[in-house]
């Protein structure tokens, strides 16, 4: 494997002040990022996956700089162009209703540089074509466009701006499963063509499956586990992603099959818990989890690229197989 | 005990349709479905499939005058819905079926505490005084495998997850031990770790109390391991209808296939996925012909007309399809 790192993550860690006391200073902090460490390689896709509240848009607002890390960094390796863009999940609210579709797609070049109107329309034109919409289709409006075709808008204004990194948030969840297929197909054609990094935030575990090559596995604003998406996926070694996984619904799969049902609460991110974050819902925890953990390879017979933050994870590799 | 063989619900060639200024919209295409006491159903569909309106007719909850039907016939318990008066209908909701919609921050007044309105439905259907009505409440949302009930009895709905929001609503549906329960989308707001734990404890409350639950879902993985029967809806017309295993283990209609053949998991990592080509007709359109038809590979010119449900196996399998037609011949 080429170790190419186009973005470099370190120790990012984001909280978000709520409430204030009458001098306006803050009284209790959301930790929406506890610690992120990764590095993005030059043309993979990264999948980042995890329940709700673990981080995971907050990390898509970090790497398009919508949100300031609050501790940590953000790095682009020398010489990369730092082009990201994003495609966010509801294309009914992310594209401006009064603007014609040509418009959409070419406002990143119309903030960038000036061209002619002649000029970006013909830009939107193709890549309109680019993206399985018709070339006269761009005088229309949002509206008149279905959900699957406005998402495809949507990617279309990403690919515009020429981008090396484009940040998928969760581009598929708002539509139905036979649209899904077409996006999806038209996002890896994209791919191939044009050398592109996708960032896929998705809970949508067979959609990470299909489309990753490597998985983030987040949990209260920690990546627990991250590893080649076929290996992670046949041989979880966190705790967490063995419940997720076993949680993930699937045809003909009994619901009581797996991890034991527990009547847990995911944990709330305004007090961090002391130790291993996943120690109060873990059926594992054993002496030593109450210590903080790491994400770190462990010994066995997978690729070093195999990282989990879980002291057990040899262990408890070895009881499933 | 329930006798399996009685219909709870029993919708019959439902048509239905939206009057709009643009012209009549055909929402609902002569849809049958039937809920058997103490059996959970499956609507499966995507969006436009009339899946919610078709369920929403199960309690006759669409705005009155909104809606025109032009045919069929809808029976709750043994009665007809269609004609029953909007006083009838309030005993009805909640008495006999309740429901569980998606969203439970929108279900739930914000400004009322949860005892408050759980109190207010159970002692609407139920004569119980006040201490015994909360007793009640208390014991649902033990039901629910709700830690400490009666500190959440005085909480506001916003003060409580969404799981939990979702467990007080499957708690407050069960208040009157309806016949039936309708859940729409009931866990797709949820997350995956959640949303297995509420199926697991509805699934529970349900075969313990002997009601029949339709659930209305557009994952197919979820209705896979909830119902015992499912409809496949499409353009507001059931295409197939069967037991869940024989539905999406050997489906007879192509639009059940190429839903099933859509989803990631059917190819190899990295492989083009089959997508569905065309999309949804236009429901302002009266239906002529097999409404899949346009984005059907094996259509032929017997398509123009269209298909009755039509039995595939003998367990009650039946695709609305020519070729299953053929298949059984």
């Amino acid at each position: 494997m080429t170790h190419s790192p186009l973005l470099v993550l370190d120790g990012v860690t984001v909280r978000f002040p709520v409430g204030m006391d009458w001098l306006g200073r803050p009284t209790a902090h959301v930790h929406a990022l506890n610690g992120v460490d990764i590095a993005v390689e030059t043309g993979e896709v990264l999948g980042v996956v995890g329940e709700s509240g673990c981080g995971k848009s907050t990390l898509a607002n970090v790497l398009t700089r919508l949100v300031k890390p609050t501790a940590g960094s953000l790095a682009w390796t020398a010489g990369a162009r730092q082009r990201l863009q994003i495609v966010f999940q509801d294309p009914q609210s992310s594209l401006d209703p009064r603007l014609p579709v040509w418009r959409i797609i070419t406002e990143p070049v119309f903030l960038r540089e000036r061209r002619t109107v002649a000029d970006l329309k013909r830009l939107a034109g193709d890549l309109a074509e680019q993206v399985g919409l018709r070339r006269e289709q761009v005088r229309r409006y949002p509206h008149e466009f279905s959900g699957g075709q406005r998402q495809r808008i949507a990617i279309a204004r990403a690919l515009s701006a020429q981008p090396d990194v484009i940040v998928l948030d969760e581009p598929t969840s708002a539509l139905d499963v036979s649209v899904q297929a077409q996006i999806l197909n038209l996002l890896a054609d994209l791919r191939r063509a044009g050398g592109l990094t996708y960032i896929l935030i998705s809970h949508n575990i067979s959609v990470v499956r299909h489309f990753c090559d490597r998985i983030a596995v987040m949990y209260l604003g920690q990546i627990v586990e991250l590893g080649p998406v076929a290996d992670v996926l046949a041989r979880p070694r966190h705790p967490y992603t063995r419940l997720l996984l076993d949680s993930v619904p699937a045809i003909g799969r009994p619901l009581d099959m797996g991890v034991p049902i527990v009547d847990t609460e995911l944990p709330s991110n305004r007090r961090l818990p002391a130790g291993c974050f996943f120690r109060d819902r873990c059926p594992f925890v054993v002496d030593g989890c109450e210590r903080p953990q790491s994400l770190a390879p462990f010994a066995g017979p997978t690729a070093d690229n195999h990282l989990a933050r879980c002291h057990r994870a040899v262990d408890l590799a070895e009881d499933i197989a | 005990m329930t006798d399996p063989s009685r219909a709870v619900l029993e919708i019959r060639d439902l048509t239905l349709r939206f009057p709009t200024y643009r012209g009549a919209v055909h929402a609902v295409n002569g849809a049958s479905i039937r809920v058997n006491a103490g059996e959970s159903v499956g609507i499966v569909g995507e969006s436009g499939s009339a899946k919610s309106v078709t369920s929403l007719m199960a309690m006759r909850l669409l705005p009155e005058g909104g809606f025109e039907v032009m045919g069929g016939s809808v029976a709750l318990c043994g009665r007809d819905i269609l004609t029953a008066s909007e006083k009838e209908m309030v005993k009805i909701r909640g008495r006999d079926v309740a429901m569980i919609f998606q969203e439970p921050l929108t279900a739930l007044n914000p400004t009322r505490r949860i005892g408050q309105q759980m109190l207010e439905v159970i002692r609407l259907h139920r004569d119980l005084s006040a201490r015994e009505a909360r007793d009640l409440a208390i014991r649902l949302l033990g039901d629910m495998r709700i830690a400490d009930p009666e500190q959440v009895l005085r909480r506001y709905p916003f003060e409580l997850s969404g799981g939990m929001r979702q467990r007080v609503l499957i708690g407050l549906a069960f208040s009157c031990e309806p016949k039936l329960i309708v859940a729409d989308e009931a866990t797709t707001a949820l997350d995956v770790t959640v949303q297995r734990q509420v199926l697991h404890l509805l699934r529970a409350k349900a075969t313990l109390l002997g009601t029949a639950i339709l659930f209305i879902t557009h994952d197919l993985a979820v209705a896979s391991q909830f119902c015992d029967r499912l409809y496949v809806m499409y353009a507001g017309a059931v295409v197939e209808e069967g037991p869940t295993a024989a539905v999406l283990g050997a489906p007879a209609h192509p639009y059940t296939q190429a839903l099933l053949n859509a989803l990631p998991e059917r190819v190899a990592p990295g492989e083009l996925l089959r997508s569905v080509a065309g999309s949804v007709p236009d429901l302002t359109v009266e239906l002529s012909g097999c409404p899949f038809a346009p984005r059907c590979a094996q259509a032929s010119a017997v398509c123009e007309r269209r298909p009755a449900l039509i039995p595939t196996g003998s367990d009650g399998h039946r695709a609305a399809c020519w070729l299953a037609a053929r298949v059984v011949q």
